[in-house]
């Protein structure tokens, strides 16, 4: 019998026959669903469409989560409505709620709910973040995550996968985001439409969960249903430090597993990266486009700003000061992150060196609010897309980087090279 | 019944389609409708009339799984949307809210062309050109969902999730 991929192991375990092989369709019974504030109320409106169908009640609620993330606190009386109708609905329902303030749905899954081996999709593109942690996470639209939420079930095609092997070690001042960035620069938008990205390698087996989360996160980028990393000690080790150790076990692809395509990266003598406006697979090493003027700079999102991010951003900006002139956006992606950050004093240096923190959330990433930018502004972004209106304004160009490039650039005022301040 | 074609490029963002600025008006899809890809084509959205397409290249939809992106387009009566190839999860939204989503050539159809589409022979004319553009079928699984109007309406019928 022929090796299996980890996306066939993992939606394997969710079938009735107990395996899967890429490219059957399946049906898969799911561990979590969830749903937020910008597609909730369209969820909830296909919720009350299937009301007569599916599990009772108090089975389908369980292992569901809402949350309010994505522009807090609301900006407009709208949203506000929107959000009131996710909270009460949540809370009338007996749904788990994390409210406005809490962070991005994918940095809490990550840290409350999300286990290696499970199956979870959601209402949000970059569910494919928990794939970090070794759980089959992808993104559908609500329609889908409503019928997934009453069934418990969904169907998927099982993908054939690429493996990403990237060998070496990292470079100082070099991150997980600038090796997801190079990545897209070789795939491409599309590279790897319906496939799933295994990562692999001695960086990947070295590196922490919370890079591992950045990798997975952009695999949406570059078209694919999902992004996974095996599940170690490493792994283990993030589990326990969260008090969910018990959730823990090894899963690894089979020696023998087939894929589609496999790339190989050397780390070793990769610069950090930068997408130039248009699309994330844009990316080039930052001597390219050191020296561009930035009037903005949005230290955030899901991609990164778990506290390893937030360690470096800190040990930047420590003792300096912003250029003048330029805004300084801090979003922290939790509240978990957000003590942390407080507990290690990088709070008080982010204050110091003239950033204006918003609350856990999405925050500018999707252009919803917390520092649209102006007509013409140039933006450097730590989030994931930088597609033409992206960050709010249609008007303004936005740049991706790594956070340490975000805050050597606002450091400078100009795109700039974080090892020179490392 | 023909509509006229509306060109787009490759690699049309849902951000284009319903920008993340437009997020106050995402329970009331009206509103938003008005504001559909004006960020690609600011002609789009007041002009676009009941059985016009979506002509588009590559990867149509890439980003966001937000379904008010296909939701939008459809309420603006688009009949179907024709693209050399979509992103993933727009594909299948756009399935489960009834819109087919055609994947076929479309370097031959300009701007303004009149089509007519023909879902179950798998044609679509292009009675300007007088051509036939042939495309494949979609899989069962997609079929079986477009056939009944969409996934709410599938899973009313069957009561269950049978697809695979
Ligand atoms: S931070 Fe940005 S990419 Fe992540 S969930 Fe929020 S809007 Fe989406």
């Amino acid at each position: 019998m022929v090796g299996k991929t980890l996306a066939e192991k993992l939606i394997g375990w969710h079938t009735a026959s107990g395996t899967a092989s890429a490219g059957e369709v399946v049906i898969v019974k799911v561990d979590y669903t969830f749903s937020h504030d910008a597609a909730g109320p369209l969820l909830i409106n296909q919720l009350e469409r299937l009301k007569t169908i599916g599990t009772q009640d108090t089975e389908w609620t369980s292992n569901t989560v809402f949350f309010v993330d994505h522009a807090v606190p609301a900006p407009t009386k709208e949203i506000a409505n929107d959000q009131l109708l996710v909270r009460s609905f949540a809370m009338n329902n007996g749904i788990a709620l994390s409210d406005a303030g809490n962070g991005i749905c994918h940095q809490v899954l990550a840290e409350e709910y999300a286990s290696p081996g499970e199956l979870i999709v959601g209402t949000d593109s970059h569910t494919c973040t928990a794939g970090g942690l070794c759980a089959f996470a992808t993104g559908m639209g609500a329609t889908d995550i409503a019928v997934a939420m009453k069934l418990r079930k969904t169907w998927l095609r099982v993908p054939e996968s690429f493996k990403l092997v990237i060998e070496g070690h990292l470079p100082r001042g070099v991150y997980a985001k600038d090796l997801i960035l190079k990545a897209l620069s070789i795939l491409g938008t599309d590279g790897a439409t319906y496939k799933a990205l295994e990562f692999h390698g001695r960086v990947v087996e070295e590196m922490e969960v919370a890079g591992r989360l950045t990798l997975t996160n952009m695999a949406v980028e570059a078209g694919a249903k999902t992004g996974l990393v095996r599940s170690d000690e490493k792994t283990r080790k993030y589990l326990r430090e969260l008090g969910r150790e018990e959730k823990w076990r090894e899963i690894k692809a089979d020696e023998d597993a087939v894929y589609e395509r496999e790339i190989v990266i050397d780390a070793t003598e990769l610069e950090p990266q930068v997408s130039i406006p248009g699309s994330p697979d844009k990316a080039r090493p930052v001597s390219s486009v050191k020296g561009t003027k930035v009037d903005e700079v949005f230290i955030g999102s899901c991609t990164n700003t778990r506290i390893e991010d937030m360690r470096v951003v800190g040990q930047i900006f420590k003792g300096r000061e912003k250029a003048r002139g330029l805004k300084l956006i801090v979003t922290p992606s939790s509240r978990r992150v957000y003590t942390q950050c407080l507990d290690e004093g990088i709070i008080k240096i982010l204050i110091e060196v003239g950033a204006t923190i918003t609350p856990p959330g999405c925050g500018v990433c999707f252009g919803a609010l917390g520092g649209i930018p102006a007509d013409n502004e140039v933006i450097f972004s730590s989030s994931n897309r930088n597609f033409p209106g992206r960050t709010g304004n249609p008007k303004a160009q936005t740049f991706l980087g790594s956070p340490a490039t975000a805050a050597a650039t606002a450091i400078n005022g100009y795109i700039s090279d974080p090892r020179e301040f490392l | 019944m023909s509509g006229r074609a509306w060109k787009f490029g490759d690699n049309v963002s849902t951000d284009e389609i319903t920008p993340g600025r437009c997020l106050h008006l995402r329970s009331n899809l009206q509103e938003l409708a008005k504001h559909t890809l004006e960020d690609a084509r600011k002609d789009f959205a007041p002009n676009v009339k009941s059985g016009d397409f979506v002509v588009a290249g590559k990867n149509f939809g890439m980003g966001s799984s937000r379904e008010q992106a296909p939701l939008v387009i459809k309420l603006l009566g688009v009949r179907a949307i024709l693209a050399e190839s979509f992103a993933r999860i727009f594909y299948r939204n756009s399935i489960n809210i009834g819109l087919p989503a055609i994947v076929c050539k479309t370097q031959s159809i300009e701007e303004g062309d009149e089509l007519e589409l023909r879902l179950r022979d798998g044609i679509v004319s292009n009675l300007t050109r007088k051509i036939e553009l042939e495309f494949p079928r979609m899989s069962p699984t997609m079929e079986a969902i477009l056939n009944e109007g969409g996934l709410i309406a599938y899973v009313e019928k069957h009561g269950d999730l049978l697809l695979a």
